[in-house]
């Protein structure tokens, strides 16, 4: 193989390159992302850099002296349009093209919104960095109220740092019980509870009829009619597989580029990565996936075929209200919960997922040491 | 020198986080003491519950690696080291030096 090109220049696709390099591929390697920015963490967007405590210097994912060490041509604020892999080729939006014999497909994923949301000033999501500064632009003007839409992991933790901020925060979430299908229901139940500690509402069994508003968003209107005053309005209601540019490339996409398990696409020169890269039927959005696993997919990649498919058991931590959640493995419903340590009340815990006696998850809050150890217990599986 | 515990509360395997000037972790692995700064070069995650092995112990965050004889990440994400610092023991209790008695590293 003597021309790589890396599509999205994030976490998944920096963590490619360096696997290329790694693993001993001396082409020409290019990278492409959609953003204008180097590669930068994501992670600390909800936390500390919405809280102000650190800036955009510190979320780089490489020094300078690493990148230059990669010896890759960067083609940054581009986004490619088109795949045509039979051909060798990459389409960008410009109108540009490009040959390469193996391509990495890492554009991660694209939140949802809500209906009406891009007309008004003041409604967020928070994916980018960019989306970030804005964000934090509208929090620290005066005291705004903040309305959250979505009570998973990114709302949860955007609510917590508005409340740090010293804000009044509402939280709308239309399921019963968010969280549930990770977590299972009284674990789910015991994270939710962490807002009402720290005195931010969190609404949950009712969805958004619509935002209100002529040019800057005023409220969010309820499904039930209720309506919330609101200053800012985050969404926080998911996200979908970056694929769009993907149709007509011939590769099958289902929630996300569908690959087998060793992150190979039905053509042995391309592969996915990340958060867009659906293997085997299972799409992680989770860090941790998406720094490690690229290593598998290169090798794959460098070597024609699947070789390898080493999957370890998905792991994600969440920070919220001074609380640091730690979640790996996978729950079903009917799985034992059992709580190993600390007491769930006390926010300080350790619990253990049993399925036929064996461990399939587990959950900490703040009990970092514990959890480590039987994550790589469940790793090992 | 600030006295960090006693040797026999501190068995091999474990880590034990004080607070000196900044939070520092000690460790005894296999009758070796070594201490080094806490806090994660990356982000913020305590190095005294990291996962130890041998002479590294893993972050718990994000699972960078350190080597606790320099301090130095062996792998991603960090890319800076932590400091490393002095330890000794005396009369059966684990001493930690000051960072100004150590010299420039
Ligand atoms: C605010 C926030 C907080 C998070 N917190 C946590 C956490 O605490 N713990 C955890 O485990 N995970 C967390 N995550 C998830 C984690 O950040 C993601 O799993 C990770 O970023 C995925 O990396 P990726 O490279 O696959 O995709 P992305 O980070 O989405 O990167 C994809 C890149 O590709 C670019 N791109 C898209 N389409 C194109 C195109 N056609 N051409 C060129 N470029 C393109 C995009 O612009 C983007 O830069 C968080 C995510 C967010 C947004
Ligand atoms: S905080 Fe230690 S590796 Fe990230």
């Amino acid at each position: 193989m003597r021309s790589v090109a890396v599509i999205g220049a994030a976490l998944a696709g920096l963590s490619a390159a360096r696997a290329l390099r790694d693993q001993g591929f001396q082409g020409r390697l290019t990278i492409i992302g959609a953003e204008s920015h180097r590669p930068y963490d994501r992670p600390p967007l909800s936390k500390n850099f919405l809280l102000g405590t650190i800036g955009p210097a510190d979320l780089a994912l490489a020094e300078e002296s690493e990148l230059a060490e990669l010896d890759a041509e960067w083609l940054l604020g581009q986004t490619v349009s088109h795949l045509s892999p039979g051909l060798g080729a990459l389409e960008l939006a410009d109108g540009r093209r490009l040959r390469c014999d193996g391509a990495v497909i890492a554009t991660g994923a694209t939140p949802r919104s809500l209906p009406g949301a891009e007309f008004l000033a003041g409604v967020h999501v928070l994916r980018t960095l960019d989306d970030a500064v804005a964000l934090r632009a509208d929090l620290v003007q005066g005291s705004p109220r903040v309305v959250v839409v979505g009570a998973g992991f990114i709302g949860a933790e955007v609510a917590a740092s508005c409340a740090a901020l010293g804000l009044h925060v509402t939280i709308v979430e239309a399921a019963p019980l968010p969280l549930a299908p990770v977590l299972g229901q009284e674990m789910a139940a015991h994270c939710l509870g962490l807002h009402a500690d720290h005195g931010v509402r969190l609404l949950c069994g009712v969805g958004v009829g619509g935002l209100l508003g002529q040019g800057r968003v005023t409220g969010v209107e309820l499904a039930d009619g209720r309506r919330l005053p609101a200053d800012v309005v985050v969404v926080g209601i998911g996200v979908r597989p970056s694929t769009g540019w993907l149709h007509g490339s011939g590769l099958p996409l289902d929630n996300g580029v569908s690959c087998d398990a060793g992150g190979v696409t039905r053509l042995p020169n391309v592969i996915a990565v990340g958060d867009v890269a659906n293997l085997a039927g299972r799409r992680v959005e989770h860090w941790t996936n998406a720094a490690e696993q690229p290593t598998v997919a290169v090798a794959n990649l460098l070597a024609g075929r699947t070789l390898h498919t080493g999957r370890s058991a998905p792991y994600f931590w969440s920070d919220q209200y001074g609380v640091r959640i730690q979640f790996a493995g996978h729950t079903r419903p009917g799985d034992e919960v059992r709580i190993a340590e600390g007491e769930p009340d006390s926010r300080s815990f350790l619990a253990v997922y049993e399925r036929e006696g064996r461990t399939v998850a587990a959950l900490a809050l703040n009990r970092a040491k514990p959890f480590t150890r039987i994550r790589r217990a469940l790793a090992a599986v | 020198m600030i006295a960090v515990c006693r040797l026999d509360e501190l068995p091999p395997g474990e880590a034990v986080r004080l607070l000196a000037d900044v939070p520092v972790a000690v460790f005894n692995v296999d009758g070796e003491l070594y201490a080094i700064d806490d806090t994660c070069s990356h982000q913020d995650a305590s190095l005294a519950e990291g996962y130890l092995e041998g002479c590294f112990v893993e972050c718990p965050l994000h699972a960078a690696s350190f080597d606790l004889r320099t301090g130095r990440p062996t792998c991603l994400p960090a890319k800076k080291p932590v400091r490393t610092h002095r330890v000794s023991v005396a009369d059966g209790v684990i001493y930690l030096h000051r960072p100004a008695e150590q010299g420039v590293a």
